[in-house]
């Protein structure tokens, strides 16, 4: 007899349309996107992990001046492989965004690294801005 | 005199590219003006796009941060599944996040192919977070150059 275990339910995928950016157009023809990104701060450093599908490491810009970081991604577009669209549902194109950080970063130990399309940056916390413990005596 | 009136004309030393990106944007225009950014979304994970040459047809679908153990191509029936999950991250404990708008789960999406397509060539390949799967053209779907004899 065979015993059917159910699977445990897991959470599905929902299809989500890529954001594109308007307004100041860029001097490159063609859409510009906002990556998805998650972010999140330990005691020493802020990550930020950003989905930048078809971006390779030469494509990638980050810059980070007066406390505004922006990532850049460029691609490779499909039209350029010679090839003829049959059907779209998702475009392609650049990737940019911009944020403000509160903290003071510690510009010479960022990282960055690309891995499957997904952007992983680590800017570790100026020593001025990291959490210090403060001791209260008592007396 | 006339002529000094009639504005600037296009030049044609652009070339088609140009051209072919002004079409574009203006598709893209009337697509958004109609309220459809995506042209023909089957609303389900993932969209996918599909574009051939003479020889292959392409399936390409952007799937970022995927480990290649965690997708799942099949073939049955002259049906292509294109099955995975990604994976949430295990971050360290004590993060506090700021922003989480990178979605996980499972996913899977069916394709029905035609006859026209080689069933035993196909590959798949994931790069850069953009899995791409190439299925050959049968060879009586492939382009043929009929060669033109000079009449005797």
């Amino acid at each position: 007899m065979t015993v059917l275990v159910k699977e445990k339910t897991k959470k599905e995928m929902e299809p989500r349309q890529k954001q594109e950016i308007t307004g100041a157009e860029a001097t490159r023809p063609g859409p510009v996107f906002t990556p998805a990104v998650d972010i999140f701060e330990t005691e020493s450093a802020i990550t930020l992990l950003a989905d930048m599908p078809g971006v390779q490491a030469d494509g990638l810009g980050i810059d980070l001046r007066d406390n505004v970081l922006t990532i850049d991604g460029r691609i490779k577009r499909a039209e350029d492989r010679g090839e003829q669209m049959l059907l779209q549902e998702y475009e392609t194109g650049s990737f940019r965004r911009e944020f403000r950080l509160a903290n003071s970063i510690d510009q010479n130990g960022i990282d960055a690294s690309l891995s499957n399309g997904v952007l992983r940056l680590t800017l570790p916390k100026a020593e001025a801005a990291r959490p210090r413990k403060i001791e209260v005596r008592s007396g | 005199m006339i002529l000094k009136r009639i504005p600037s004309l296009p030049s044609w030393s652009t070339g088609f590219r140009d051209l072919d990106e002004a079409r574009r944007d203006m598709e893209r225009l009337f697509d958004s003006l109609a309220g459809q950014t995506t042209r023909r979304s089957a609303g389900v994970y993932p969209p996918i796009n599909v574009s051939e040459d003479s020889d292959s047809v392409y399936i390409r679908a952007e799937l970022p941060g995927i480990k290649i153990d965690d997708l799942d191509l099949t073939m049955e029936d002259n049906t292509l599944t294109i099955a995975g999950e990604r994976k949430q991250a295990n971050e360290d404990d004590s993060a506090s996040y700021h922003r989480r708008e990178r979605e996980w789960g499972a996913f899977r999406r069916s394709f029905s192919l035609t006859s026209r397509v080689a069933a035993d060539g196909i590959q798949a390949n994931y790069l850069d977070g953009i899995l791409t799967v190439t299925l050959p053209k049968a060879a009586e779907a492939r382009p043929k150059q009929i060669s033109v004899q000079a009449g005797a």
